[in-house]
């Protein structure tokens, strides 16, 4: 192993042997496969469905068979439900949470660094933050309906007011975690307010704030299902909910699968995000 | 050649809950320290060291008196006073070179030209491959030079440092010791090392300090010459082993101790 070649002007100072390499991550022992006993409960369920489904316990109008499902799912993709294809239904509710995330967010991150930068803020913002965290979004989705009608409008809005909360405690904790000695830095170089909250507090506070974003798109999904439960013609909530009302039972849990299997993936994108986003919080 | 003046500067921490009693932590300093000094801070943990530095950098505001910095009193934070801090500061959202960057990327300094002076500062302090490293990536002793590379990015007239060494071991300490001293020779600028370690403020500062606590006054104020003496390359060890380091090192204890009433002592 060779050390750095020749240190020009280094003041004397001899690079120990740590400056040859970086620490790199140590490698894990074998951990048990947790995930193939997931995988084997995961299946034997589906097993347990097949076999109490076939052997005519149950009627199919309460429960049909995987393979029912299954070809139910195909049938969805490929000739739709209720004038719309699956993937319309898909895009109609992703591009409502996918809207509801970026209002709340426009929103919320601005609130919570005010929260967590002035007192004034955190007098104005807190009581209301208060007042929407615990409410259940369906008790004021009737009001939002009154107000913006069935439309998208009224649905994005009861998904971001959903979000809202979370992202704004996530960028609020946030930024009263920033260390003290981040902010006096910056401010011995000569930053301005302005520098200081764009260049230290935000950078600092990401890794907060995308955790809250991940956990509102969690909120933001499961409120915006049952909100078109309520009022809709396309999307995920609707499509289950006309099946539900003809008791074209396969379709409901196609579409509970479909459902479950998004929030999964929104989940792993925004895991994903994180990493990509703030590489350093992960970093250990 | 700029001066940083304490003026009968004076801390105090207002109590606590309505039993509580005011803290005096600084009680009536006056101190200079010119560019070309290297001033050491000694004196027990929570003597008010920090309390000090904390108001040279101008993040604390004193009691009473002032902080002049050629004549004029200072207000708030400036770049012509530079901090490394104890737990290094450092951003961990930032590789190392845009760590070192920083100050300039503040002064508005273009991309390129501040990627190159970062290069040139990392050279410096021993680092030239760890520009693209992440922070989490560094050891102990390299954020410290880090550290202390974005200090001198902004080009100081004041370096003002708060037990950087603390943290480190004793080998990766006695390296960093002769680093900052040629560091701070080569930058020309004044510096304010406040450290625990009697033997450190022998072997690098020109004038040492001693701050007594409860509340923080100041106990001494003595010229110091080892330094001269490591700059001239006589190894640190054979500077210890001297007979005037050793009498120095035992004056200073005992200043330290008797400038510490008994009962604080025994706690
Ligand atoms: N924000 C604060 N509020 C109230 N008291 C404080 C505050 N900061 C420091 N003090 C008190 O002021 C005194 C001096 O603190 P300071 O941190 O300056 O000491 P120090 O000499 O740097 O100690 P150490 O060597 O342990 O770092 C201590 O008694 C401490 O309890
Ligand atoms: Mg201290």
């Amino acid at each position: 192993m060779t050390l750095t070649t020749h240190l020009p002007q280094s003041y004397g100072y001899v690079p120990d042997v740590n400056a040859a390499q970086a620490k790199q991550t140590p490698v894990r022992k074998r951990q048990v496969p947790i995930a193939l006993v997931s995988l084997l409960t995961a299946a034997g369920l589906l097993l347990i469905w097949a076999a109490t489904a076939t052997a005519g316990l149950v009627s199919p109008i309460f429960l049909p068979a995987p393979a029912v499902v299954a070809a139910t799912l195909w049938n969805l993709v490929t000739v739709g439900f209720v004038d719309s294809t699956l993937a319309e239904h898909v895009l109609a509710s992703l591009g409502r949470v996918l809207g509801g995330l970026g209002v709340s967010v426009l929103i919320g991150v601005p609130a919570g660094l005010a929260i967590g930068m002035s007192r004034i803020g955190r007098g104005i913002l807190d009581p209301i933050v208060e007042f929407l965290r615990p409410l259940p979004p369906l008790a004021y989705l009737p009001l939002i309906i009154i107000w913006f009608g069935i439309g998208e409008a009224s649905k994005v809005t009861v998904i971001a007011l959903s979000m809202l909360p979370s992202i704004i405690i996530s960028t609020a904790a946030g930024v009263r975690a920033v260390p003290k000695d981040h902010i006096n830095a910056a401010r011995a170089f000569g930053a301005t307010r302005r520098q200081v909250t764009l260049h230290v507090v935000l950078p600092s506070a990401l890794p907060s704030i995308l955790t809250g974003t991940r956990i509102a798109l969690g909120t933001g999904w499961s409120t915006l299902v049952a909100a078109e439960l309520v009022a809709a013609t396309r999307g995920l909530g609707f499509m289950i909910q006309s099946a539900a009302q003809f008791l074209v039972t396969d379709v409901v849990i196609a579409g509970i699968a479909v459902i479950a299997l998004i929030a999964i993936l929104l989940e792993i994108a925004a895991r994903a995000l994180e990493r990509w986003l703030a590489p350093w919080a992960s970093a250990h | 050649m700029s001066h940083l003046s304490f003026n009968d500067v004076s801390l105090t921490y207002p109590a606590r809950d309505r039993n509580g009693a005011a803290q005096l932590v600084l009680d009536r300093i006056s101190l200079s320290l010119s560019t070309g000094e290297f001033v050491a801070v000694i004196g027990r943990s929570g003597s008010g060291k920090t309390s000090l530095l904390n108001i040279a950098a101008g993040f604390q505001e004193p009691s009473e008196g002032t902080v002049t910095l050629d004549g004029a009193p200072i207000d708030g934070p400036g770049t012509e006073r530079a901090v490394v801090f104890q737990d290094d500061a450092l951003y961990p959202w930032l590789v190392a070179r845009d760590n070192v960057a920083f100050p300039l990327k503040l002064r508005g300094v273009g991309e390129r030209d501040r990627r190159a002076r970062a290069e040139e500062l990392l050279e410096l302090v021993g680092l030239p491959t760890a520009g693209n490293r992440r922070i989490s990536e560094l050891s102990g002793g390299m954020r410290q030079r880090v550290g202390i590379a974005r200090a001198l990015a902004a080009e100081p007239r004041f370096l003002l440092l708060d037990e950087p060494l603390g943290a480190l071991d004793s080998l990766t300490r006695s390296r960093m010791q002769t680093f900052l001293l040629n560091v701070w020779t080569k930058s020309g600028s004044g510096a304010l090392l406040i450290t625990h370690s009697i033997d450190e403020a022998l072997l690098l500062a020109t004038r040492i300090v001693v701050l007594s606590p409860h509340p923080g006054r100041l106990a001494a104020d003595i010229p110091s010459s080892f330094a001269a003496d490591i700059l001239s390359g006589t190894p640190a060890g054979d500077v210890r082993a001297s007979p005037a380091f050793k009498r120095m090192h035992d004056g200073l204890i005992g200043l330290i101790h008797t400038a510490s009433p008994e009962e604080e002592l025994a706690a």
